[in-house]
């Protein structure tokens, strides 16, 4: 038997699941999806939460389950449990994010607890004593941490005094949070005007939004409508070198310019971050983890924040090839920001980023998250079929367009956290290196 | 009641000893397909440590129809994700793909299966890459390892047991491709492994191309399993260590649990156990040691030293592990998690607490199984060690009928005297 690569199947059309939504009289959005697969309902609530001060975010997400007026930490959790069910909640500088799930059988009850904290979360003085030193406990372990470390130091580099520049408190900044603080932080700001609650999995999607109108209308409230303002343009210059002594590795950062998902460059600048350093097949990571073993895990992506869109490259290198390793990335930047790609290229990285699509729509967990997020974004899960649609028809011109605009090395900010005195030098033959630090 | 899953489960084995397990599901156009091979880091040889791991990656460059970086591109280029991983008790290839790419898939997983290209250079070139995952998430962090590197070998004495399953660099800079194709030989025998496929297929075609793709791997039997098995312990064992990076205090102990194969009923009440110690802010240790006490950061539990109850073999354990916040006194917090095993046997559990963290494993359970990777990778898994895919369907029902009497007999069992204990000292307190 000839052992020959067999051809894809005929290619399946993307199907994107229907949504029913409501706005609620409270100005909450319910999305309702129905994916019945395993007999469970996924729940994502997103609250904007823009310009709200950060420690007292912090300390809010650890403290929104820790009691009402008649219910302590434990009477919650156990009440979320008894319905196989658990809840919990995040901030970025964008949203406040309750995420959680239960049998779909609890539904009532998840949102029955849901609106008691929303409507009468305590923040009881004594939890809020507990919860907040273990933040600050957590924030030091995430401190001795490197990819923290440097998340830190390019997040400053890149957003000087935009609200995105500093997105974790100091422990002290945690320690003094009281309860007051988050009392007067959930009054103005933990409201549903402007809010979205996603609801997926085994359920009927009218009845779902019936059961969170009923649970949630005595939630009310509508503070002013925060906006942040759009980040700064990205300042290229210097390398900023963050001293780490005795690291055995350096940690590589680099931010270039991206655009929203709705700008028509997207798509094409997604499939140009692709073929750089945005999945396992692209250039970056066959030729400073493949070819040469500088690293282990490469990856580029494009993040998306409300008020602007960045590329982010990450490597973490052996402390003795780090600036080889820096060579290595603004080759493959340069090179794909003056040439264009190959057409196989761009085609495998086509069908990636297709395939991804329906990936991610496959799972109950991965529907909530994507039309959570896109809502946090004006957009709906439709998006996904008009962005296939870009990403089906971009061409090479497009793309090598969109290289050559947003991908080009001399546009980025870079930063080094590693053993500086082992890796300054080297690095300083690529270009002008200044020290910062994190603290 | 507690709901279940009835996923259809299809098992073929091929001529050359293959097995095959196929699970259609046309919910979503898309296809999770798992090639399990029945060899961990208990089954690496002396002086290799690391190598089951190191092995992995080099069935990532390349087989006798494919280029190295051809996996990845065909995989990708079709639109879809892949990885491996290597765990104790086994070694797991897998894919998630569009359902249009099924065949690609199964080629590729063939392709390898008959043999990987083995060449010094690829060899070095992956030792390196090896040894970067190795800086990532041991040497360059904080509780790098902790605990499932550093409790083994306090627990254990033998060496498929105790060893460091990353690898010493020394080790790893000794493997020689003829290590690596004697060991292709020994354990990634079409009889030592199973392919599962998971999704949006129709069952009669899928047969047909498992069949096609795979029916002239070599036929070659299983490797005899060895016997891991070690005596309980007889005396508390402790050791400490200090950690240059980690700013808080942590600890670890464990305690061996019965055979999950051969005891899957004297197992399973552990199993529920550790969620009923650590499962969220109504479980016994959060209440008593986060909550009440303050003696602790944060607390877990679960069961093998990678946390996967229904994928591991006997010897394995029941573990817990806390941060302590700055100065915190670990003679304290193994005090109090004694005192609330012993209150827990003594005095039995709460209404109401035994089956509401069996809902809450419900969850988990039904939640892992809805990606059809998740459902492919612990069916090759259950068929590898149990012949017994089609038991994911009954896990809900095995952990909901545990019972009270169960859990204390089980937390009577976590004596001082069966534990063994890893602290980590806090060298990067500032």
């Amino acid at each position: 038997m000839t052992h020959v690569l067999p051809d894809l199947g005929p290619n399946r059309e993307l199907h994107v699941p229907s949504t029913v939504e409501r706005t609620l009289a409270n100005g909450l959005t319910v999305l309702a999806i129905r994916r019945a697969s395993v007999p469970l309902v996924e729940l994502r609530l997103r609250v904007p939460f823009a310009r709200a001060e950060l420690a007292s975010s912090s300390v809010l997400t650890q403290t929104l389950f820790s009691g009402t007026a008649d219910k302590s930490t434990v009477d919650i959790a156990a009440a979320l449990q008894s319905v196989g069910g658990a809840l919990s909640a995040g901030t970025d500088p964008d949203r406040l994010l309750v995420s959680g799930n239960a049998l779909v059988t609890g539904l009532d009850k998840l949102l029955d607890i849901l609106a008691d904290v929303l409507t009468g979360a305590t923040y009881p003085g004594d939890e809020v004593q507990t919860e907040r030193s273990r933040l600050a406990d957590r924030i030091r372990v995430a401190r001795s941490q490197p990819a923290h470390l440097a998340r830190v130091a390019l997040l400053k580099r890149v957003y000087g005094e935009h609200p995105y520049a500093v997105q974790t408190p100091t422990p002290d900044e945690v320690l003094a949070v009281d309860r007051e603080a988050l009392a007067d932080l959930h009054a103005g700001r933990v409201q549903p005007a402007g809010g979205t609650l996603v609801l997926v999995g085994d359920i009927d999607p009218d009845a779902a939004i019936a059961a969170a109108e009923r649970a949630l209308k005595s939630w009310t409230g509508d503070g002013d409508r925060v906006d942040l303002p759009a980040v700064p343009p990205l300042a290229p210059g210097p390398l900023t070198l963050v001293d780490r002594a005795d690291a055995v590795q350096s940690s590589l950062r680099m931010c270039l310019p991206a655009v929203a998902r709705t700008h028509p460059d997207h798509a094409p600048l997604q499939l140009a971050n692709l073929i750089f350093g945005g999945y396992f097949s692209s250039r970056w990571v066959e030729n400073i983890r493949e070819d040469k073993g500088y690293t282990y895990g490469p990856h580029s992506m494009i993040e998306h924040s409300v008020a602007g869109s960045a590329l982010t490259v990450s490597a973490e290198v052996a402390t003795e090839v780090t600036a080889p390793a820096m060579l290595e990335t603004l080759y493959e930047l340069g090179r794909l920001a003056n040439l264009p790609p190959k057409p196989e290229e761009l085609e495998q990285a086509r069908q990636y980023a297709l395939g991804t699509l329906q990936l991610g729509m496959s799972t109950q967990a991965g529907l909530a998250g994507l039309a959570s997020t896109y809502a946090g974004f004006g957009l709906r899960l439709n998006y996904l079929a008009e962005h296939a649609d870009r990403l089906a028809s971009a061409t090479l011109a497009d793309v090598a367009a969109a290289a050559a605009r947003y991908m080009a090395p001399a546009g980025a900010a870079a930063v080094v956290l590693g053993d500086a005195a082992k890796i300054e030098s080297g690095l300083a033959t690529l270009g002008p290196v200044v020290r910062a630090s994190v603290d | 009641m507690l709901p279940t899953t009835h996923y259809p489960v299809e098992r073929i084995t091929l001529a050359n000893g293959l097995r095959v397990v196929l699970t259609p599901d046309p919910s979503a156009p898309v296809v999770g397909v798992a090639v399990v091979y029945d060899v961990g880091i208990r089954s690496e040889p002396e002086g290799r440590t690391g190598f089951a791991h190191l092995f992995e990656h080099l069935m990532f460059q390349g087989s006798a129809n494919l280029e190295k970086l051809a996996h990845f591109r065909h995989v990708q280029g079709s639109g879809g994700t892949f990885n491996g991983s290597t765990h104790f008790d086994y070694t797991d290839y897998y894919e998630t793909l569009p359902g249009n790419a099924l065949e690609r898939a199964l080629f590729l997983e063939a392709d390898r299966m008959r043999g990987p290209r083995l060449t010094e250079e690829n060899l070095r070139n992956q030792v390196d890459v090896v040894k970067e995952e190795i800086r990532v998430n041991v040497l360059n962090r904080p509780y790098g390892g902790f605990p499932w590197l550093k409790l083994p070998p306090v627990m254990f004495d033998t060496y498929p047991n105790a060893h460091d399953g990353y690898g010493s660099f020394d080790d790893l800079e000794a493997a020689t491709v003829a290590d690596a194709a004697e060991f292709f030989d020994k354990y990634y025998a079409a009889g030592n492994a199973v392919v599962a496929v998971a999704g949006d297929f129709d069952l009669e075609t899928a047969k047909a191309l498992a069949e096609r793709h795979f029916c002239d791997v070599p036929a070659r039997p299983a490797p005899v399993l060895p016997d891991f098995a070690e005596p309980d312990l007889a005396a508390e064992r402790r050791h400490s260590y200090t950690d240059r990076l980690a700013p808080l205090p942590a600890v670890a102990s464990a305690w061996r649990v019965p055979d999950p194969l051969t005891d899957l009923a004297g197992y399973l009440p552990y199993v529920v156990l550790a969620e009923v110690l650590t499962d969220g802010d109504a479980s016994r240790l959060v209440e008593r040691l986060v909550l009440r006490d303050r003696a602790v950061t944060s607390v877990g539990g679960y069961i093998g030293f990678m946390g996967e109850p229904f994928a591991v073999r006997d010897p394995t354990a029941l573990l817990l592990q806390a941060h302590l916040p700055p100065g915190g006194d670990v003679e304290k917090v193994l005090r109090t998690v004694d005192e609330e095993a012993d209150r827990l046997a003594t005095d039995g559990l709460a209404p109401g607490e035994l089956a509401r963290t069996q809902a809450r494993m419900v969850t988990h359970l039904l939640r892992d199984t809805d990606a059809v990777l998740g459902r492919a990778m612990q069916m090759a898994v259950l068929e590898v060690q149990r012949g017994e895919p089609g038991l994911l369907n009954e896990l809900p029902r095995l952990v909901g009928e545990v019972t009270e009497e169960q859990i204390r007999a089980a937390a009577a069992s976590l004596t001082i005297g069966r534990r063994a204990t890893v602290e980590v000292v806090a060298g990067g307190a500032s």
